[in-house]
């Protein structure tokens, strides 16, 4: 089996536009989840979002891109440039036909489905704009990056809610280290502020109408967020060899199904997809040192994730350093577990664990070490990164330091 | 050169709706370039008729999408349609 290296990471969401500006903010503990830009006619329930605020895309595409593709797929594209110029890789004929791009999202072109059904059932206009399809589809972005870059290996897009991006990087982790591939750009990106996926949010009751408080005792539900993350893996002998900088390794990937129920979580599942990422690692889990944890902030999810982690890490549990950074990015859906690997693998590189930020009171169902409000030193080797979708699907990416 | 004497004001209004489309100025197109040289593939011909529908009030069957091929088939093809439009519907705008 090949090892699986990080040589590039790319970042856009409510904390910045680059992963430097990003972490700049994660590590110090800045909540950017901000007044709504457009808070809805009637006014939406919450008021509060973590809108990429400062993503303008024709920084980035040229105003014949902006007809073809839409939100979630411009910033997933733009991650991934970033995350190609960082690894300082080429996909050269040879190479390209050897490397893949795997993308998730939640929804695909949410704006443009909008904007077809204003026209249709408002408007009385039959005539739907006629780039929908390409617009819409779910693998907008993976298209995009495989022909903006020349790869012409695997390329596809992966949907399975929350999990989406977490899914799509263990999908390229096992193209790599099964030798399928050498190397592949993965990630996830989500555009969600469309006003009829926030009337479906909030329908569904669970999100916050403040900001969103993992694990803290007074958390009254999620912060949406948008954003896209790339990240560029390479079989790490072809990392090597041309001399590519390391930035971190990726050793496991666990997933599983609660088969419990559509919306409802549960212990099991997560527990599991931690338990087999774990054993896939290699690794025991008294090793972990930090854990990204999905941490939504509902009331179900944080107290059902802090249980599944006890589970598995044992009286390790008491040690483990475990955060949400959605804190400060919101819930990303379809990109979250990108956001998220970026994050975490910044936490190994600089020795620092990011914040579960807006924590004010402890809840003893929750009762783990949250690293509240403040970010932490700490010399960390491994780290887990949590998603857990509704439909039950849960995913968890181990991360070494390089 | 091409022949300005047929840019009429049909003519103009379709060059202005390829280069609104196209998101390139309108003095970048004459009635003699072709598409190719317009670099106008067949996904950007959708939107380009998309945009003539509705400009002209017309509908332009599918067929003739794929045949078009030049700035000059296009508004002869628009003008076609327009004209058949009016004597069918003789007084209407």
């Amino acid at each position: 089996m090949k090892r699986v290296a990080v040589t590039g990471l790319g970042l856009i969401c409510a904390l910045g536009n680059t992963v430097a500006e990003c972490w700049q903010r994660a590590r110090s503990g800045e909540c950017r989840i901000l007044p709504l830009r457009d808070g809805g006619s009637p006014a939406y329930k919450f008021q509060n979002g973590a809108e990429a605020r400062d993503f303008e895309a024709l920084d980035y595409f040229t105003e014949k891109d902006l007809l073809m593709l839409e939100r979630f797929a411009l910033m997933g594209t733009a991650a991934a440039r970033e995350a190609v110029k960082q690894s300082g890789i080429e996909f050269t004929d040879d190479l390209g036909d050897r490397s893949a791009v795997v993308t998730g999202t939640s929804v695909g072109g949410q704006f443009t489905e909008e904007e077809g059904y204003l026209r249709l059932y408002r408007e009385n206009n039959p005539r739907v704009a006629p780039l929908t399809i390409p617009r819409t589809m779910a693998n907008a972005a993976a298209s995009r990056i495989s022909l903006e870059f020349g790869i012409h290996g695997p390329a596809y897009t992966v949907s399975t809610a929350c999990s989406s991006a977490n899914h799509a990087i263990g999908q390229a982790f096992g193209l790599i280290r099964s030798g399928q591939v050498t190397a592949a750009i993965a990630g996830g990106s989500e555009a969600v502020f469309a006003e009829g996926l926030l009337r479906a949010w909030e329908a569904m009751r669970v999100v916050s109408p403040e900001v969103c408080r993992p694990f803290s005792a007074d958390r009254r539900g999620l912060s949406l967020g948008e954003g896209g993350a790339m990240l560029v893996l390479e079989d790490w002998e072809h990392a090597q060899a041309r001399g590519a900088n390391i930035l971190g390794e990726i050793i496991g990937f666990g997933m599983s199904s609660d088969a419990h129920h559509i919306t409802q979580p549960c212990m099991e599942g997560p527990a599991k997809a931690m338990a087999w990422a774990i054993r896939d690692a290699g690794i025991d889990p008294e090793q972990v040192d930090y854990i990204n944890a999905h941490g939504t902030g509902t009331q179900a999810n944080d107290v059902t994730e802090t249980q599944a982690i006890r589970a598995v890490l044992g009286p390790h549990a008491d040690r483990v350093l475990v955060s949400s950074t959605k804190s400060m990015h919101g819930h990303t859906l379809g990109a979250a577990g990108a956001v998220e690997a970026v994050l975490t693998l910044m936490a190994l590189e600089c020795g620092t664990v990011p914040p579960t930020v807006n924590f004010t009171t402890p809840d003893p169902a929750c009762n783990l070490d949250v690293v509240p409000n403040q970010a932490r030193k700490a010399a960390i080797e491994y780290a887990l990164s949590n998603t857990f979708a509704f439909g039950g699907l849960n995913a968890t990416l181990v991360f070494k330091r390089a | 050169m091409p022949e300005h004497s047929e840019t009429d004001e049909l003519g103009a209004k379709v060059i202005a709706v390829i280069a609104h489309a196209q998101r390139i100025p309108p003095e970048s197109i004459s009635l003699n370039s072709t598409f190719e040289e317009l670099k106008i593939d067949s996904l950007d011909g959708i939107n380009i008729v998309f945009e003539l529908e509705k400009e002209f009030n017309i509908e332009i069957p599918d067929e003739g999408v794929q045949n078009l091929r030049s700035v000059s088939e296009t508004v002869a093809g628009v003008r076609k349609l327009v004209q058949e439009k009016n004597q069918a519907a003789p007084g209407a705008a």
